[in-house]
């Protein structure tokens, strides 16, 4: 189906049903149960799991197929939002021209820092992006305020021309993202006795984008440009030998990969339309680096996995705090209660980041392949009970 | 050129902390091979061993002072360090005082510890593993080692002083025939640089003349056969990277005067470090001391507000543009050996 | 079937109710952030209202942002009638007693901004989507106040802003739902000249080093504008970048320019640095044009004096508050002390200027909430716009309603040659008065915005 074969639409179609169900899956809690903290089902935390997983799809593009490893992609993530925003400032509130406009920048730019960074390979090549990067991400804080509005960070202002529909500013408060008339943060909430779901407009726009660059990921990782890109990895001077120039298949897949970033960068700002430098950040790129390895490099649903579970740790572990965590123990006793509460705080709230952490390398000690590869490990345990069937250690994903 | 000689000894001085982390950095991934992204984090610990000390010799017991009240109106707490106590006021005073140089012999021991224990316990497994799990799990390490330090020290810098007789500034410009105040450097930077360029110095020393470190140059160049002559070679790159760790760590120690530490300054010298590395030529060591004070220097000039009206915004990416450059046009950095590093 | 409350923990007793009408799904459509029968977003519903508390816990403002939480804690517990009530005494308007605010119990989220804008707003979307907050305050920076308060904004939310003392956010950035009781660089600047002139006198050179972003370039502005009308000449501005950690080489021409004054427009780690470092370069022993050399800084606080250690002595700088205000400067500032003992009982140390502001802004918006007889974000605005009040602390204050910005004294500091213990590092050297640090409206500093009119969400 689709062009695909039987095992790879499996895939696509558990990911469809997946981020089609989202809403429901990620809110397992009744609304009013203490376990409702633990509940990510709310538009914006959803928004960024399918955002970031584009981003991280993208990245897996270049990293997972290529071996080339990108300290930079965080700048077109910000080029990709800055453009975006200056769309729905000049332009029109729709957030079409905005998306198409933030993936056609962060193309350009990365065909740019791409043809000046693939003249190197290895660290060399990370430390080149790295450097253009950290370059972006400080003339966009200082230098460069007049496009980027520095430290604030880009946003709508009453004064916009917006040249289409500038009259949306007449009542006097800020326009909002649509995509023809539909607001990205207009929202269907369903009530199922004491649950709650809420259906964001925003969110499933971001799905139909994140479906396509899903789908598009697994066609390129069966084409035989994707079994070109691989040889890149395997062995680049074999492949140069035999008369290949490979450049060029590598410079395809960096400007697909910044592509990607772009469109996760406009889709930011489609939901949230603000842009600041802090997107650039050196940080930001080793973020994605990090959700790909997590989840598993050169797989195709590792990524998606890898960002769900950075974003959720970071939005759902960070707003616990201490009088959560009391009434969670109160049914001990008293002292028994306050100790419980002594050992987990240093990792919730802002001690999220040590939680994160230990995440990482409890993951990479034990689990090299990633989050898939603990998949594969417990799907493996359950095949060994059927005795006739080997066991498989092949990455299903590939 | 009074200027122009101030901006050179801010470049030495600047260079001689990045060129003692690249040093570190290069050591481990010379001889091991790892890219070690908890290297930063291994210089704020050094930082930190030199706060640690520092509380410790004013572990104090309460006084209460009946005739003062504090701000609520009780009766005020005065707290007297019981170094004071032990051994009299001026004797006590004078080594808190001196806790920075003090913790030099504190922090060499504790790093190397620290070092080898890391070495042991985490990196040792991850030899044979591609550089993107040894990245995933010292960037794990480097985050979870500066959370601890953020949750007993807190997020704020920690001012930790020189001693006294260092503070202020040496006017050697006067020597020279130059007016007062126109060439003169802070003491205890001019000592940072003269203590980093001993422990250069001591490193290179080490490695050249002592027959460990003939075996630990031999093993960078070629481990397999240095280990098929039946040398163990493992056992000498873990004390390598106790003495890389302890490098970074007195890096850190004799730095507290010049920047408070903070639990993050090990994230905002990794990147920097690693290009440092890079322009030097991956495995290099004199290419990472060389690296270290050119970008040092260039970055002093690059401050200066002249070339800042020049260009803008040039301080800010002076060290990445010099970086692309070169290797655009040295691939493998100054000094680089060439199939480092590009698989 | 009710509908259900967003505050999650607020709804153990809502949630039987709800349980036991099962099978039929209720379907609600509309904007996420509106309840259509109250006609404002995330209306309180049941016997609780969920405050939103977005300060920094991580990153370079941490502390500050610990501090804004005690200081947030304090407040509802103040609300709620427990502990000793604090300003609730002293305060000029007495509709709050104790029951909460219009007798619903005070419940609170709080969030980390990270000081990094993305972080922020994406922290404050999630208090307003999951948890259902009706107002969010904090913030340790002007990019982030700037940000939230936007999204705010959008919302259709109040934002009480923390501690951010650009004027953008009350000048360029201005929102009709965001309200700053903090101080600005205008006042800063207006406040400082005076005792600059007084001590330094008129003939004077500066030289700016100045943090390379919004607040920095807000901040050089003013000082500029008003030393330069007393007659010193600016010899030159350089813009450092934010976090350099070592400034040697933006200290060490400072030395050869000419200059006899060093204005700092530093703020947090960057001035402790900055600061340790200007010292130990010699610049405070220094002679230059006849002078002896000396240092400002516009603005710092306790934690950032703390840091700095001997350095900050004599150093001249200007605050919103201080804690000793009261003791010394009388009962103008009734208020400082009732705030101090209840603050200082809980967690054994003196609030700093940043725990104050929010601390009233918390009470503000209860008393706001309280006149208007609703939690509507507009008639919370209106409660607020042109409001006169007094024994908060900073004597009597406006929240003046074209800019929505607070209009006070300001304190005028200086590092403390002799400080008697830790928490006593600054001296109060003078007090601005409100009318000269009110600046006009249409100022040309804060053109370039509008507030808009003010959106209730729904």
């Amino acid at each position: 189906m689709l062009g695909l074969t039987k095992r790879d639409t499996a895939l696509f179609a558990i990911v469809v049903a997946m981020v089609v169900f989202a809403p429901f899956i990620l809110n397992p809690f009744p609304a009013a149960s203490p376990m409702a903290q633990f509940n990510a089902g709310y538009p914006d935390l959803m928004q960024r799991f399918l955002i970031f997983g584009i981003f991280a799809i993208g990245f897996n593009i270049l990293f997972g197929l290529t071996g080339y490893l990108s300290f930079g992609h965080a700048a077109f993530l910000g080029t990709g939002s800055y453009a975006g925003v200056w769309m729905f400032k000049l332009l029109s509130m729709n957030v079409l021209p905005a998306i198409v406009i933030a993936v056609v920048v962060a193309g350009l730019f990365s065909v740019l820092i791409g043809y000046i960074s693939l003249r190197r390979s290895g660290i060399y090549f990370s430390i080149l992006t790295l450097a253009f990067a950290q370059m972006s991400y400080a003339l966009a804080y200082s230098v460069l305020t007049p496009i980027t509005n520095g430290e604030t960070g880009l946003q709508l202002s009453l004064n916009d021309p917006r040249i289409l529909d500038g009259a949306a500013a007449a009542d006097g408060s800020l326009p909002v993202p649509n995509f023809f008339g539909i607001e990205m943060r207009s929202s269907t909430e369903l009530y199922f006795g004491g649950w709650e779901f809420t259906l964001n407009a925003g969110y499933y726009l971001c799905a139909v984008f994140m479906i396509a660059a899903f789908y598009v990921s697994i066609r390129i990782f069966r084409s035989p440009f994707g079994m070109m890109l691989r040889a890149v990895k395997s062995n680049q001077q074999r492949m140069n030998y035999t008369g290949l120039n490979s450049r060029p298949y590598t410079l395809a897949a960096f400007v697909i990969s910044g592509m990607f970033a772009g469109l996760a960068g406009g889709l930011l700002v489609a939901m949230d339309p603000l842009a600041g430098a802090e997107r650039m950040q050196w940080t930001r790129s080793g973020e994605v680096v990090l959700m790909t390895i997590l989840g598993g490099m050169g797989t195709l649903i590792g990524p998606v996995l890898g960002a769900g579970l950075i974003k959720y740790l970071e939005n759902i572990l960070s707003k616990i705090n201490d009088s959560i965590l009391h009434q969670w123990f109160s049914l001990f006793p008293d002292g028994l209660s306050d100790f419980l509460v002594f050992i987990v705080h240093p990792f919730i709230g802002k001690g999220w980041n040590l939680t994160l952490g230990l995440v990482f390398m409890l993951v990479v000690i034990f689990l090299p392949g990633g989050l898939v590869q603990g998949g594969q490990k417990i799907a493996a345990l359950f095949r060994r009970r059927k005795p006739d069937q080997p066991v498989s250690v092949k990455h299903p994903a590939e | 050129m009074e200027s122009f000689i101030l901006q050179i000894l801010n470049g030495l001085d600047k260079g001689a902390a990045y060129a003692l982390i690249a040093l570190g950095l290069t050591l481990i991934f010379g001889t091991l091979g790892v890219v070690n992204f908890a290297h930063g984090a291994l210089f704020m610990l050094g930082a930190f061993c030199a706060v640690t000390l520092n509380r410790l010799l004013q572990v104090s017991h309460v006084v209460l002072d009946e005739t003062k009240t504090d701000f609520l109106g009780n009766p005020r707490k005065i707290e007297v360090p019981y170094i004071q106590d032990w051994l009299g006021e001026t004797m006590g005073a004078a080594i808190i005082d001196w806790s920075v140089p003090l913790s030099i012999i504190v922090t060499i021991p504790v790093m190397i510890l620290i070092g080898v224990i890391m070495e042991r316990g985490l990196i040792k497994h991850f030899y044979k593993r591609p550089h993107a799990d040894q990245i995933l799990v010292t960037f794990g390490l480097a985050i979870v080692l500066q959370e601890i330090i953020k949750a007993f020290f807190g997020a704020n810098p920690i001012p930790t002083a020189a001693p006294q007789m260092f503070a202020g500034s040496f006017d050697f410009g006067v020597l020279l025939g130059f007016d007062p105040f126109t060439v003169f450097y802070p003491y205890w930077r001019l000592i940072y640089f003269m203590f980093s360029m001993i422990v250069i110095g001591a490193v290179f020393a080490f490695l050249q003349f002592t027959t460990f470190g003939m075996v630990v140059r031999a093993g960078m160049a070629d481990r397999e056969t240095v280990g098929l002559l039946g040398i163990n070679i493992d056992r000498k790159f873990t004390i390598m990277f106790g003495i890389a760790a302890a490098v970074a760590g007195l890096a850190g120690v004799m730095y507290t005067p010049i920047v408070s530490p903070n639990y993050h300054m090990g994230m905002d010298f990794l990147v920097l470090s690693f290009v440092v590395v890079v322009v030097g030529g991956m495995g290099s060591l004199p290419g990472a001391v060389l690296a270290g004070f050119l970008l040092g220097i260039l970055q002093s000039f690059a401050s200066m507000s002249v070339v800042i009206e020049a260009i803008p915004g040039i301080n800010q990416v002076i060290i990445y543009l010099v970086a692309m450059v070169i290797l655009l046009v040295r691939p493998r950095g100054l000094m680089g050996r060439k199939g480092v590093m590009e698989d | 079937m009710t509908r259900s409350n967003f505050t999650r923990r607020g709804l153990l007793r809502t949630g039987a109710a709800t349980g036991a009408g099962l099978a039929l799904p209720t379907i609600f459509t509309g904007s996420a952030w509106s309840a259509a029968h109250s006609g404002y977003t995330n209306a309180p519903e049941g016997g609780t209202v969920t405050l939103g508390f977005n300060v920094p816990q991580t990153g370079a403002y941490a502390d500050e942002g610990a501090d804004e939480l005690r200081a947030f804690q304090l407040a509802v517990e103040h609300l709620n009638g427990e502990g000793d009530g604090g300003m609730l005494q002293t305060f000029s308007e007495k509709n709050l007693d104790g029951t909460g605010i219009l007798g619903k119990k005070v419940e609170f989220v709080t969030g980390d901004t990270a000081t990094n804008t993305d972080t922020a707003r994406s922290s404050a979307r999630s208090m307003i989507e999951k948890d259902g907050v009706i107002m969010i305050s904090g913030g340790s920076s002007s990019g982030v106040a700037v940000g939230v308060q936007a999204l705010c904004q959008e919302a259709g939310l109040i934002f009480m802003a923390g501690l951010t003392h650009s004027n953008d956010t009350t000048g360029k950035d201005r929102r009709a739902n965001g309200f700053r009781h903090f101080f600005n660089t205008e006042m800063s600047g207006r406040a400082l000249a005076p005792i600059l002139e007084a001590n330094y006198g008129k003939d004077r050179k500066a030289y700016h080093l100045t943090a390379d972003y919004t607040w920095g370039w807000s901040q050089e502005k003013s000082m500029r504008t008003y030393t330069e009308a007393m007659g010193w000449e600016t010899v030159n501005t350089v813009l450092t970048p934010v976090g350099a950690g070592d400034f040697s080489s933006y200290i060490t021409p400072v030395a050869q320019s000419g200059a006899d004054v060093l204005i700092l427009n530093h703020y947090g780690g960057d001035m402790v640095n900055s600061l340790t470092q200007a010292v130990q370069f010699g610049l405070k022993d220094m002679q230059a044009n006849g002078k002896d050399f000396t240092i400002v800084v516009p603005l710092y606080s306790e934690l950032m004096a703390r840091g700095a250690g001997a350095n900050i002595k004599g150093i001249f700088g200007s605050q919103n508050w201080d804690w000793k205000l009261e003791n010394e400067k009388g009962d103008r500032y009734k208020g400082t002390n009732a705030f101090v003992q209840s603050f200082g009982t809980k967690y054994g140390f003196p609030p700093s200027q940043a725990a104050q502001t929010c601390y009233v802004q918390a009470l503000l918006y209860a008393d706001a909430v309280t006149r208007g007889k609703s939690f509507n974000p507009c008639s919370v605005a209106e409660a607020l716009e042109g409001f006169e009040f007094d024994g908060m602390g900073n004597g009597p204050t406006l929240y003046r309603a074209d800019d929505h910005q607070c209009f006070k004294d300001v304190v005028v500091v200086k590092g403390k040659e002799e400080p008697e213990n830790e928490f006593d590092l600054v001296e109060i050297v003078d007090i601005t008065p409100r009318d000269t640090a009110t600046y006009p409206v249409d100022h040309p500093d804060f053109q370039g915005g509008s507030l808009g009119t003010c959106n209730p969400g729904a």
